[in-house]
C-alpha cells in the first residue's frame, strides 16, 4: 500500500449565502497516494476550487476531515504551507514585480537561504524557460509563461505536494503540452504528488488517478482506464445527414442506453455493439434517413465524463 | 443613438444598486454631513474656557469679571494666583484664555489708570479670533460705561446720549442671525454635486478599463460621448437626490429658508453638474489605475475646497490662485447657490456665472470626449 | 526567528519595489501634502481684510469723510464703489459686486453735534468669513471712533480735567501666547501635519490590503507560510517609511521656507508622530477588514476624512460641540494628535503635559493593531 499524501474525509463545506445555505462540498472522501498524479475533474461551480482552497486550508471547512501529509488543513495549516506549492485559478502573482522579483519574493517568504536561492532560481528559470525573461514585469507575459513562472514560483521551496488549480485555464494548445510535459518531468524526477483540477478531459487522461466531482460530491474515483470502463454497454459512433431527426428517433430504440452529441457525430451507448447496430441502421433505413462512418470505438474520458454526470442528474432529478 | 446610451445607462444601473454598500454610503454622506454641520460646527466660539487670577478681589474688579461671564463668551473654570499659573493653565490646554487683573484694582480705576492683562491661547485660530475680539470689545465697553458714570455723577445735567453722538446699525442682510448653516448649506449642495460627480465618474471609467470591460464596449458601435452620458446618468441621479436631500432636510428639519426660486436653482445645478462630469472624464482618461484617479479627485476635492470660494472668500486671496480657481466649475457656482438659495436673486444678477458655467461644460465634455477616443486606440 | 525575519523582510521589499513602480501614484502621495501646504499657506487668511465696500456718503463733510477713513485706515474695508442711496448698496451686494456697504444720512456733522447721528452698515450674509470680520470689524471700528468723539466732546465742553476724561480708566493689554502676530500658517501647520498623515495613511494602507484581495493575490501569498502579522507589518512599514518622510519634508518647509517657529522638542515629535502614523495605518487596516472593493475602500477612507476635519478639532473647536459628535472625534487619532501637534510645535510644551494624549496614542495603536491582525485571517472566508 502507498503512502497517503493527500486524503479527504466526509468533508463538508457550506457557505451562507442570501437564498440560504448552499453546499459546496457535500460529504467529500478522497485519498492520494504519494508520488501520484490526482485529477479532480469536474464541470464548472462542482466545487474544484473549494475543494482544493479547503484542503490546503485557505477556507476553513464546516465538517469533515482533510490532511496533506498527515497534517490537518486547519489545525496545521502553516506546518502545510511549508510543504505545499500551489498555484490559484486565476494569475495572482504581483503583476508589477519582474520574473525574478517574483522568484526571490517567493523564494524568502518561504524561507530560502540566499545561497540555496542563488542556485535553485537558475534551475528553476531553466526548467520553465524563463531564463530570457527575468527582467520582464509579471503582467507582461505572455499566458503561458505566466503560469510557468507560477510554477516555478511554487516549487522554489521543493514541495513533496503541489496543488494546481486549472493551472491551464486560458492557455494555448502548445502552451498547455508544454506545461504538462514539466509537471511530467517533475513526477517523474522527483516523484512530486501532483493535485490538480482541470476541466479538460486531455489532461485527465495524464492523470493516473481521477477523481469526478459533481455538485459537491465526488462521484467517481478511479484510474483514468477504470473510470472509461464505468461507462455500461459499448459505443458506436456516426455522422447522420439530417442531425436533429436522427437524434430524435435513437432516444427511444430499444438497446439504446444513452444518447451523446460529438460535433456533427452521434455517440450511442448500447447494451450490444452489433445488435445495436442493427437496430440503429434499420430504423434510420425506415425513416429514409442517411448516414455515414458507422463504427464502434473506445469510450473515451469525454464520453465517459458526460454519461456519469448526466447519470447522476438524472438520479437526482428522480430523487 | 439614445437607446445605446440607454443601454449603458442600465448596465450601469444594476451594477451600482448591486453595490449595496458603496450605495448606501453615497447616499447617507449628505445627510450625515448636513447633520454634523447642524450640530457640531460653530464658527462664533462662544464659552471659551478661561482661568482667572484676580489679586484685589474688591468690587471693581468683581464687576469687570462679572461683565466677561454674562456676555456668554467665556466660562471660567477656575481661578489661580497670577500670571504664571495661567499660562501654566493654557500650556496644559484647560483653558484657552486667562485673565489678570493686578492688585488694587479698585484704587487704580479711580486713578483712571488701570490695566488688565488678557492671556490668549495661540495655538487655535478659531478660539483665539472669538476670545480675543471678545474680550476686547467686553473691556472696552466696561471702561465707558464706567468713564460715563463717572461724568454723569459729576455732571448729573448731561445726559448719557449727549455722551455718544453716534449710533452705528449693523444690517446683516439675508443671515441677520448669522446662523451658521445658512452660510454652509449652498455652499454644501456645491461641493457635495462636484465630489460626487468627479468621484464617480472618473472612477467609474477607470473601473472599466481595469476589468477590461471598456474593449468589449468599445467594439460596439458606441460613441465615446455616448458612452460617458450613459455611464455617467445614474451617477446623475444620486448627486440629484442627495441635493434634494440637503435641501428638503435643510428647510423643513433645520429650518433653513430657501429665498430664491428652485426651479432655476435646479436648472442652473444640472448644467453645473455636466460641468464636474466632464471633469471626471478628463481625469478618467488621464489615469490609469483607480488609485491613481483617486488621488486626482482628492486633490480637485481639495484644492477646489480651498480656492473656490466655499470657506474662504477668493479676493483675499492672491492673483494666481484666483486664476487656478477658475478651471474648477465650483467657482462659478458658488456664487450662484448662494445667490439663488441665501440671497434670493435672479438670473439678472447670475447671468455672468451662468455664462461661464454653460461654456465650462459643453467645453470641458467635448475636450473630455475627444481625449477619450484618442487614449483608447 | 530568523525565518520569520526572512519572510518580513522579502513582504518589505515586495511592498516597496511594488510601490515605487507605480510612478505616478508615489508622484501623488507625495506632491497632494505639498500642493495643500502651499495652498494652505498662500490662499487661506483666517481673518478678511480688504472688504470690497460701497460707500454712501450723503453729508459729504468733514466728520462723515473721517469716520470713513477710519473705515479704510482700518484696512478691513476698501472703498470700491460709491452710491447713492441703500438702495443701490442692497443690489450691489445682490449682484455681488461688494461685501459691505457704509450708509452715511445727510447732515452728519449737525447730527453729531446734536448726538444723535446715525449710520448704516450692510454686510453680505451669503459669506460667512467676510460677515464675521466684517461685522467685528465694523463694531469695532464704529465704537472707537464714537468713542473719541465722546472724548472730544468731554474735553471741549470743559467737563472733567484732562487726564481722566482723556482716556478710558481701563486698559487692556492682550497678550497672544505663542503666536503673537497671529500668522495664519503658524496656527494651520501642526493641524495639516495630522491631516495630511492621517489621510494618507488611512486610504493607502486600506487600499493596498484590498487592491492585493481583489486581484487575488492575497490568495497565493496566503498560500505560503507567511503569518498574518508578517502580511500586516510588510504592507505598513513601507508606507510608515514614506509618511514618515512626507512629513519630515512639509514640516521642513513650513519652519524653513514659511518661517513657522518650532518650538518644542523635534525628538519628542518624532517618537509620537511614529506612534500616530502607526495608528492610522491601523485605522485603514480595520477599514480594509470591511471594505470589499477599493470603491468601498475609498469611500469609507473619505467618510473618515469627513469626520476627522470636522470633529476632531482641526478647524473648528470641540469645546463648542455637542456630547455625540465629541465622543465621535474621540475615536479618531487625529483628535489626540492635533493637542500633540499644536503642543509642541506651537506651545513647546513637553511631555509632562501632553502625556495624556501619548498615553491614549500608544494604546490606540495597539489595540487597532491587534484587532486588525487578528481580524485578518489566515483563511481566506
Amino acid at each position: 500500500m502507498t503512502e497517503i499524501a493527500i486524503s479527504a474525509n466526509g468533508l463538508v463545506k457550506t457557505f451562507r449565502t442570501r437564498k440560504g445555505p448552499l453546499n459546496a462540498i457535500d460529504n467529500l472522501t478522497l485519498e492520494v497516494g504519494r508520488g501520484e498524479t490526482y485529477g479532480l475533474l469536474g464541470p464548472d461551480g462542482a466545487g474544484k476550487t473549494t475543494t482544493t482552497r479547503v484542503i490546503l486550508g485557505l477556507l476553513s471547512r464546516t465538517g469533515g476531515q482533510s490532511s496533506i501529509l498527515g497534517f490537518d488543513s486547519m489545525r496545521d495549516t502553516y506546518a502545510i504551507r511549508e510543504r505545499v506549492g500551489y498555484i490559484a485559478q486565476q494569475f495572482v502573482l504581483p503583476a508589477d514585480l519582474t520574473v525574478i522579483e517574483n522568484m526571490r519574493f517567493f523564494a524568502s517568504v518561504q524561507g530560502i537561504s540566499q545561497e540555496a536561492q542563488d542556485a535553485r532560481i537558475p534551475e528553476l528559470l531553466a526548467f520553465a524557460g524563463l531564463t530570457d525573461f527575468t527582467r520582464r514585469l509579471a503582467g507582461q507575459l505572455s499566458g503561458g509563461m505566466k503560469k510557468k513562472l507560477a510554477l516555478a514560483c511554487s516549487l522554489i521551496h521543493q514541495p513533496q505536494v503541489v496543488l494546481l488549480d486549472e493551472p491551464t485555464l486560458g492557455v494555448d494548445p502548445v502552451s498547455r503540452r508544454e506545461f504538462w510535459s514539466l509537471l511530467g518531468n517533475l513526477r517523474a524526477e522527483k516523484g512530486l504528488t501532483i493535485f490538480v483540477c482541470t476541466p479538460y478531459m486531455d489532461e485527465a487522461e495524464r492523470c493516473n488517478q481521477v477523481g469526478l466531482i459533481y455538485k459537491g460530491r465526488l462521484i467517481a474515483h478511479d484510474t483514468p482506464s477504470g473510470i472509461k470502463k464505468m461507462v455500461p454497454g459499448h459505443l458506436l459512433e456516426f455522422k447522420p445527414a439530417k442531425f436533429v431527426p436522427a437524434r430524435d428517433l435513437m432516444g427511444g430504440l430499444p438497446g439504446v442506453l444513452e444518447v451523446q452529441t460529438y460535433g456533427a457525430m452521434l455517440h450511442i451507448f448500447v447494451e450490444e455493439a452489433e445488435r445495436g447496430r442493427r437496430t440503429i441502421e434499420k430504423t434510420l433505413g425506415s425513416h429514409g434517413l442517411e448516414w455515414s462512418g458507422m463504427r464502434i470505438i473506445e469510450p473515451r474520458m469525454e464520453e465517459a465524463f458526460i454519461s456519469l454526470v448526466s447519470r447522476q442528474e438524472a438520479q437526482d432529478h428522480d430523487q | 443613438m439614445l437607446r445605446r446610451i440607454l443601454a449603458i445607462t442600465q448596465k450601469e444601473f444594476i451594477q451600482t444598486v448591486r453595490d449595496r454598500t458603496t450605495l448606501m454610503i453615497m447616499l447617507s454622506m449628505p445627510l450625515l454631513q448636513l447633520i454634523l454641520f447642524a450640530y457640531a460646527i460653530h464658527m462664533d466660539v462662544k464659552h471659551i474656557p478661561m482661568v482667572i487670577a484676580d489679586q484685589s478681589m474688591d468690587q471693581a474688579s468683581r464687576s469687570y469679571i462679572t461683565d466677561m461671564v454674562r456676555s456668554d463668551y467665556f466660562d471660567i473654570i477656575s481661578t489661580v494666583q497670577g500670571e504664571a499659573d495661567v499660562i501654566h493653565a493654557i500650556d496644559a490646554g484647560t483653558a484657552r484664555a486667562g485673565l489678570v487683573i493686578p492688585p488694587n484694582f479698585a484704587a487704580q480705576v479711580d486713578r483712571g489708570s488701570a490695566n488688565v492683562l488678557l492671556l490668549v491661547d495661540g495655538s487655535d485660530p478659531f478660539t483665539t479670533q472669538s476670545a480675543y475680539n471678545a474680550a476686547n470689545v467686553i473691556s472696552q465697553t466696561h471702561a465707558i460705561t464706567l468713564a460715563l458714570d463717572d461724568l454723569s455723577r459729576s455732571m448729573p445735567a448731561i445726559s448719557s446720549q449727549d455722551l455718544s453722538p453716534l449710533t452705528t446699525h449693523i444690517n446683516i442682510l439675508y443671515n441677520p442671525d448669522l446662523k451658521d448653516l445658512w452660510f454652509l448649506i449652498p455652499g454644501m449642495i456645491a461641493m457635495l454635486l462636484q465630489t460626487q460627480t468627479i468621484a464617480l465618474t472618473s472612477l467609474a471609467v477607470v473601473r472599466e478599463r481595469e476589468a477590461g470591460t471598456i474593449e468589449q464596449i468599445l467594439v460596439s458601435p458606441i460613441r465615446p460621448l455616448e458612452l460617458m452620458l450613459g455611464k455617467t446618468l445614474p451617477n446623475l441621479l444620486i448627486a440629484l437626490i442627495n441635493m434634494l436631500t440637503i435641501v428638503v432636510v435643510g428647510t423643513l428639519a433645520f429650518g433653513v429658508p430657501f429665498q430664491g426660486n428652485f426651479p432655476l436653482f435646479l436648472g442652473l445645478a444640472l448644467i453645473y453638474v455636466f460641468a464636474g462630469l466632464g471633469l471626471g472624464l478628463l481625469i478618467s482618461s488621464v489615469s490609469q489605475n483607480p488609485r491613481q484617479a483617486q488621488q486626482l479627485n482628492m486633490m480637485i476635492s481639495l484644492v477646489g475646497l480651498i480656492i473656490s470660494g466655499f470657506i474662504f472668500p477668493r479676493y483675499t486671496m492672491p492673483v494666481v490662485l484666483q486664476g487656478i480657481g477658475y478651471i474648477f466649475p465650483l467657482t462659478y457656482f458658488i456664487p450662484i447657490a448662494r445667490g439663488i438659495f441665501t440671497k434670493g436673486i435672479g438670473i439678472e444678477f447670475l447671468w455672468g456665472s451662468v455664462a461661464a458655467l454653460t461654456i465650462f461644460a459643453v467645453g470641458i465634455i467635448f475636450f473630455a470626449a475627444r481625449l477619450f477616443r484618442q487614449r483608447l486606440d | 526567528m530568523p525565518k520569520r525575519f526572512q519572510r518580513l523582510s522579502a513582504l518589505i521589499r515586495k511592498e516597496t519595489t511594488q510601490l515605487l513602480r507605480d510612478r505616478r501614484t508615489l508622484m501623488f502621495i507625495i506632491t497632494l501634502p505639498l500642493i495643500e501646504l502651499f495652498l494652505f499657506a498662500y490662499a487661506v487668511s483666517l481673518t478678511v481684510y480688504h472688504l470690497p465696500t460701497a460707500i454712501v456718503d450723503q453729508s459729504q463733510d468733514s466728520q462723515s469723510r473721517a469716520f470713513i477713513q477710519a473705515l479704510v485706515s482700518s484696512t478691513y474695508f476698501d472703498t470700491t464703489l460709491s452710491l447713492q442711496n441703500e438702495t443701490q448698496v442692497v443690489q450691489a451686494i445682490d449682484a455681488g459686486q461688494v461685501k459691505a456697504g457704509v450708509v452715511i444720512p445727510p447732515d452728519f456733522s449737525a447730527d453729531i453735534e446734536r448726538g444723535d447721528a446715525n449710520v448704516l452698515i450692510l454686510l453680505d450674509g451669503s459669506d460667512s468669513f467676510s460677515v464675521q470680520s466684517g461685522y467685528s470689524a465694523a463694531s469695532a471700528i464704529a465704537q472707537s471712533f464714537s468713542l473719541n468723539l465722546t472724548t472730544q466732546k468731554i474735553v471741549h465742553m470743559g467737563l472733567a480735567s484732562g487726564t481722566a476724561a482723556g482716556s478710558p480708566p481701563i486698559v487692556t493689554s492682550t497678550r497672544v501666547l505663542y503666536n503673537p502676530d497671529l500668522k495664519d500658517l503658524w496656527f494651520i501647520l501642526p493641524a495639516i501635519v495630522g491631516m495630511i498623515i492621517q489621510t494618507l495613511a488611512v486610504a493607502q494602507a486600506a487600499l493596498i490590503v484590498v487592491k492585493d484581495r481583489e486581484i487575488g493575490t492575497m490568495e497565493q501569498i496566503l498560500a505560503t507560510p507567511v503569518r498574518p502579522i508578517e502580511l500586516i507589518l510588510g504592507k505598513m512599514i513601507p508606507l510608515l517609511v514614506i509618511i514618515l518622510l512626507i512629513t519630515a519634508v512639509i514640516l521642513g518647509l513650513g519652519v524653513f521656507w514659511f518661517g513657522v517657529a518650532f518650538q518644542g522638542s523635534l525628538w519628542l515629535y518624532f517618537w509620537l508622530a511614529l506612534v500616530f502614523i502607526g495608528s492610522s495605518l491601523g485605522l485603514g487596516l480595520l477599514v480594509s477588514t470591511v471594505a470589499r472593493t477599493q470603491r468601498q475602500a475609498q469611500q469609507i477612507s473619505m467618510v473618515l476624512m469627513l469626520f476627522s476635519m470636522l470633529l476632531s478639532g482641526i478647524v473648528y473647536p470641540r469645546n463648542a460641540m455637542p456630547l455625540i459628535p465629541q465622543f465621535i472625534g474621540d475615536l479618531l487619532p487625529l483628535t489626540y494628535f492635533i493637542r500633540i501637534s499644536r503642543g509642541i510645535i506651537t506651545k513647546g510644551v513637553d511631555l509632562a503635559f501632553l502625556w495624556p494624549d501619548a498615553l491614549v496614542l500608544v494604546g490606540y495603536c495597539l489595540v487597532v493593531l491587534l484587532v486588525a491582525s487578528a481580524s485578518f485571517k489566515k483563511r481566506l472566508d
